[in-house]
């Protein structure tokens, strides 16, 4: 018995099933009508959450796999555990929580919904969300990135906590917001700037920044235990394109 | 800075036939034709004409002649006139020089070194006219074999899902942005009425289009615009796109003043923003990543549809395609060294990629060889130009084609190679709202069905001549086929032999 039905909240041993099977397993749960599903022991299961579009709660213990949430539109899953690669992949709306690291191209083109990760994430961290209308993805890092952050950012707003480093140390990534032309980052402790990609530019923050920053360090300092104005009592840099059109002439007509 | 290019065409205008009524002034967008309020007389720029023939076209007196500047340089192979010109327009701008339309060099066109074959005595041709010819395609991975219930007579083994075409011929990818609404329009239109499917480009679908969904192919690129549950749930088919004939290996560009309020809508991304299409997708970097992409797709869709990825031909298509196939895509689609853009820059286009004739032939050699020829369809497009190249891509081992500039010609496009101006003066690659009109959808999808029709009829006649009656027979039967004008290699990687052989 891998599913317990009768109870409010079903619980899905994942263990030894295929991604597939489980997927369906979480669907007929949310069609069924419930609204929050407890899955245990998930090993590497990819696309967990990508089929729905209803506000529901998965809480996930183990490691679900690859595109964790891709094109979901709505619910929120709670990891206990590391997530994989793809986290957010295009994702629309919803709220993902990752108790521990993440993989590379966490949120990869997402156009709306939150991404928090305690700890830290992989490569190309960010790349490509973007924004339209009132939909602003919010991915918010605990930790640091590996190079690339922010990459080809069109919209959304990463943020970068580092509060795993020293107090000597800076963030090692490189290439930082390379060919970003919307959205912004904020970047809490110190980065040098050879590791800023060249079509971005540092700012201090300005009031509207810390009422940002404010909300969404508010909402990951509540879910994995931190006091938000000791996260917020730090220095914090604005990073942001310098231009809307980073490749508009470099072409002859 | 002065230009030293000269004019490229010639306008010239009959003045016993010219009535001032400013017809092409109105017409032309590129600033030819101009009234002079002080002499009240019309006069042409020509140093601005493209030769897109608009002002010829509605000139309601035809008192308008375009033709080439008989400006001759003196006679050299090596350098030709073009290659003259765009030194000069690099050295005036220091930038890389951009075109749209496909390749327009002498590299060889294969079709043309394709022949048909009709029946003659030994087997009787079929008239079309008076017997049933089938040009019904289903696309969509099939079995390794099948199983009927000995008892009902009905399938038991469990069909991937498959999409029918009464045509084989469908129309490309054409992004919303790159071509004005009302080419969507009608190209949806067409598909519904013709029984075949269109294709949204990787510009995202407008809302009014999500009616004709079940003839649309959607896409799904690196900049995954316009990609979410609705636009996905409202396709019959998706598409991811790895790679374009015209531009292999490099990504999009849309400038921001082509992204106005409605494209801003339906690509999901503010107004007057560069939309920027990285040249990989980032989350595939491997066949590995693309079958994760491929089955993410599955999920969302709930494995109703199939999925179909894009790419272009280049030097390893026969065992990229293996891979892909291997990967789980249901429709794989080789876009050719002739296939168009709205935008890419000129030396990629005119020297990246391989012929499609080429790398059709390989690719459905090489997955008959692994015996998975079955699971996928094969879908070509970069240059088709009639249905005498259908038929022969079909003979090749396609299961069915795109076309897309031969579509943009049935509505007007004279292959003026400006789509990246965003100045079309036919309103096809254009979105310029007062542009877009001169594409009336209503009277576009009437063009674009008349042409499905047209080489619908012809493709009957020609599977009539051969004595078959089913497009079934003809797909991947080259020995329909034979060469002319072709070396030993050319017609080993073609798999067909030599006229007269």
């Amino acid at each position: 018995m891998t599913i317990d039905i009768e109870s409010k909240v079903p619980i899905i041993d994942a263990r030894g099933i295929r991604y597939r099977e489980l997927n369906a397993m979480i669907r007929d749960c949310v069609s069924g009508g419930s609204r929050q599903i407890e899955l245990r022991n998930v090993c590497g299961q990819r696309y967990i959450g990508t089929s729905l579009n209803k506000p529901v709660e998965i809480n996930i213990t183990g490691i679900p796999g690859n595109d964790l949430g891709a094109f979901m539109d709505g619910p929120r899953i709670t990891v206990r555990g590391n997530a994989q690669d793809g986290c957010g992949n295009t994702m629309n709306e919803g709220e993902i929580i990752i108790h521990g690291h993440a993989g590379d191209i966490v949120g990869l083109s997402a156009r709306g919904g939150k991404i928090f990760v305690r700890d830290d994430v992989g490569y190309r961290a960010g790349i490509h969300m973007k924004q339209y209308q009132d939909k602003r993805p919010v991915l918010v890092v605990g930790g640091t990135a590996q190079d690339f952050p922010g990459e080809y950012m069109a919209g959304g707003i990463l943020i970068l906590l580092g509060l795993n480093l020293g107090e000597a140390e800076s963030h090692r990534a490189n290439f930082v917001g390379t060919g970003m032309h919307g959205g912004v980052i904020y970047l809490r402790g110190h980065i040098d700037d050879f590791r800023l990609g060249k079509e971005i530019g540092m700012a201090e923050l300005n009031d509207s920044d810390y009422r940002v920053l404010e909300t969404y360090i508010g909402e990951f300092a509540g879910y994995f235990g931190y006091n938000t104005g000791d996260i917020l009592n730090h220095k914090f840099t604005r990073l942001s394109p310098l231009w809307l059109r980073p490749y508009g002439r470099i072409y002859t007509y | 800075m002065k230009t030293y290019i000269s004019p490229r065409f010639r306008v010239e205008r009959d003045p016993d036939r010219c009535i001032q009524c400013q017809v092409c002034v109105n017409q032309c967008t590129f600033d030819t034709h101009r009234y002079d309020i002080e002499n009240d007389e019309v006069v042409s720029h020509e140093e601005n004409c493209v030769g897109c023939h608009r002002c010829v076209v509605f000139c309601p007196t035809r008192a308008l002649t375009v033709s080439r500047n008989p400006l001759e340089y003196r006679q050299n192979y090596n350098w030709r006139s073009e290659y003259i010109e765009d030194i000069l327009k690099q050295a005036e701008s220091g930038g890389m020089l951009l075109t749209g339309m496909g390749n327009d060099k002498g590299y060889p066109i294969y079709w043309d070194h394709l022949v048909l074959n009709a029946s003659q005595v030994t087997n009787p041709s079929i008239d079309p006219l008076r017997e049933p010819m089938e040009l019904i395609t289903y696309l969509g991975r099939k079995p390794d074999r099948i199983e009927i219930d000995s008892d009902s007579l009905s399938l038991k083994t469990k069909m991937a899902p498959q999409v029918k075409l009464e045509v084989p011929i469908m129309f490309a990818a054409m992004s919303y942005g790159a071509v004005s609404i009302n080419v969507h329009e009608s190209m949806a239109r067409a598909a519904a009425v013709s029984g075949t499917l269109w294709n949204t480009g990787e510009g995202g679908l407008h809302s009014k289009l999500y009616k004709y969904g079940n003839n649309t192919i959607v896409q799904v690129a690196s900049g995954r615009f316009g990609v979410n549950r609705e636009y996905l749930d409202a396709a019959r088919v998706i598409e991811i796109k790895i790679g374009q004939g015209a531009k292999p290996g490099i990504g999009g560009h849309l400038p921001g003043e082509k992204v106005s309020a409605e494209v801003s809508l339906t690509r999901m991304i503010p107004e007057g923003t560069d939309a920027l299409s990285p040249a990989p997708q980032h989350d595939i970097y491997s066949i590995e990543d693309l079958a994760q992409l491929i089955y993410a797709l599955k999920e969302v869709t709930q494995y109703a549809k199939p999925v179909s990825v894009k790419i272009a031909a280049v030097h390893n298509s026969a065992a990229i395609a293996s891979g892909m196939v291997r990967a789980g895509a249901d429709i794989i689609v080789i876009d050719g060294l002739r296939g168009a853009t709205g935008a890419a820059p000129k030396v990629i286009r005119d020297n990246i990629g391989i012929p499609v004739e080429m790398a059709l032939a390989s690719v459905d050699t090489r997955l008959r060889q692994e015996g998975i020829r079955n699971q996928a369809s094969i879908v070509v497009s970069g240059g088709i130009r009639n249905s005498g190249d259908v038929a022969k891509a079909i003979a090749l081992g396609a299961d069915a084609v795109y076309i897309g500039t031969a579509a943009l010609i049935a509505l007007g496009c004279r292959v003026c190679q400006q789509c990246h101006t965003g100045k079309c003066a036919w309103g096809i690659c254009t979105t310029d709202l007062a542009l877009t009109r001169r594409v009336n959808p209503d009277i576009g999808a009437r063009r674009l069905s008349n042409l499905l029709r047209g080489w619908s009829l012809e493709l009957k006649e020609m599977l009539g001549g051969m004595g078959t009656n089913a497009l079934e027979s003809l797909r991947g039967n080259r020995l329909h086929l034979r060469g002319v004008g072709l070396t030993d290699t050319e017609l080993d990687i073609l798999g067909v032999k030599m006229a007269g052989s």
